[in-house]
C-alpha cells in the first residue's frame, strides 16, 4: 500500500545524490510530439517507454520532455533526439517497441538507428 | 481517441497553453444513473465570449501555425455519441472549465482507459505547474494534490524517476481500492 509517507523516504535518498546530476545544457534531450495529432497516434505509451527505459537503466543527464505538433502529423508519434554538439534525429512512426533499440543504440552508444528516421520512412 | 484518458491528455494541454498554474481534473461516475463526467478546470488565461463559441468548431484555432484544432470538437463528439454532452464555461482573466458527461451504457461508449498514465504524464511534463488529480464513485473518492506532494518533497522535482514511479503505483492502488478491484 503506497503512501504520501514514501516520498518522505524518496526525498531522503534522492537529495544525496541529486549534486552528482549533469547540468541540462549539456543533457541528451528527447522530445515526443504530444499534440492532439501525436496523442492519437500513439504517443503516449511512447513516451511512457522513454521513461522507463532510462529510469531502468538509471541513465544520468538524458531528459524526456513534449513538444507540440511538429507539423508532420501522418508520421506521428514523432520523436526528436537532441545530444549535445550533434545534429537534431527525428524519428518517426514511433513504437513501444522501437524505443529500446533507440535507447541502447543512440542515447547509450550513440549510434543513429538509421531504419526509424524520417529520412528512411518519407520516400 | 482509443481511450477517453487521451482526450483528458490532449484536453489539460490547453491548460498548460493557458499558463494555468493550477489545472484540476475530475473524472466522476454514477453507476447508478450510468454516468461518467470528466471536468478539467484551469486558472488560466481564459477566452472571450467570442472565443468560447468558436472553440468547438474544429476549423479555429488561436494557433498561427496551421488552421485547425481538433481536441475540443473531437472530447465533444466522444461525449456526444453516447447522448451525452460538452460545455465550456470561462472568462478571460479567471480560467476556463470544460465537463464532459457520457451515458456509460451507451455501445459508443469509448473506454475510460488509462488515466493514471495521462496524469502522470502531464505532472511530470510540466514540473512548473500544479495539478489536482480527483476520481470518485458512487460519492466514494481519491484525490492527489501535486502542491501537497511537494510540501513532502523539498526540493525534489516530480519529475524524478523514483517520484514518478511512486505516483503510478499510488493512483494505480487508490483507483483499484475505488473501483472494488474492478480494472476498467
Amino acid at each position: 500500500m503506497k503512501s504520501l509517507a514514501e516520498l518522505q523516504a524518496i526525498k531522503e535518498r534522492t537529495l544525496k545524490n541529486m549534486s552528482a546530476r549533469n547540468d541540462s545544457e549539456d543533457a541528451t534531450r528527447i522530445v515526443v510530439g504530444m499534440a492532439t495529432c501525436g496523442i492519437a497516434a500513439g504517443a503516449r505509451p511512447v513516451m511512457n517507454a522513454f521513461t522507463e527505459e532510462i529510469a531502468r537503466r538509471s541513465l544520468k543527464g538524458v531528459t524526456v520532455s513534449q513538444t507540440g505538433c511538429i507539423g508532420m502529423c501522418q508520421y506521428e508519434p514523432i520523436v526528436e533526439v537532441f545530444v549535445p554538439g550533434k545534429e537534431k534525429v527525428t524519428y518517426v512512426q514511433m513504437t513501444e517497441e522501437k524505443v529500446a533499440k533507440i535507447v541502447s543504440d543512440h542515447i547509450v552508444n550513440g549510434n543513429i538507428v538509421t531504419e526509424y528516421t524520417v529520412g528512411a520512412v518519407a520516400k | 481517441m482509443r481511450e477517453l484518458s487521451l482526450n483528458i491528455l490532449d484536453i489539460a494541454q490547453n491548460s498548460i497553453a493557458a499558463g494555468a498554474s493550477l489545472t484540476t481534473i475530475e473524472v466522476a461516475e454514477d453507476t447508478a444513473k450510468c454516468e461518467l463526467t470528466i471536468t478539467v478546470s484551469d486558472n488560466g488565461c481564459g477566452m472571450t465570449a467570442e472565443q468560447v463559441a468558436n472553440v468547438l468548431d474544429p476549423f479555429y484555432t488561436t494557433r498561427t501555425t496551421r488552421k485547425v484544432g481538433m481536441g475540443i470538437p473531437l472530447f465533444k463528439l466522444a461525449a456526444e455519441q453516447t447522448g451525452g454532452c460538452l460545455k465550456i464555461e470561462s472568462e478571460k482573466g479567471k480560467g476556463t472549465t470544460t465537463q464532459a458527461l457520457f451515458r456509460t451504457d451507451s455501445i459508443d461508449f469509448t473506454p475510460l482507459g488509462d488515466v493514471t498514465s495521462t496524469v502522470v504524464i502531464l505532472i511530470s511534463m510540466n514540473t512548473d505547474r500544479d495539478f489536482i488529480y480527483k476520481r470518485s464513485k458512487d460519492g466514494e473518492c481519491f484525490e492527489l494534490s501535486t502542491v501537497e506532494m511537494r510540501e513532502i518533497l523539498g526540493g525534489v522535482p516530480l519529475n524524478e524517476p523514483e517520484v514518478v514511479v511512486w505516483m503510478k503505483d499510488y493512483i494505480n492502488e487508490q483507483t483499484n481500492i475505488l473501483l472494488g478491484g474492478v480494472t476498467q
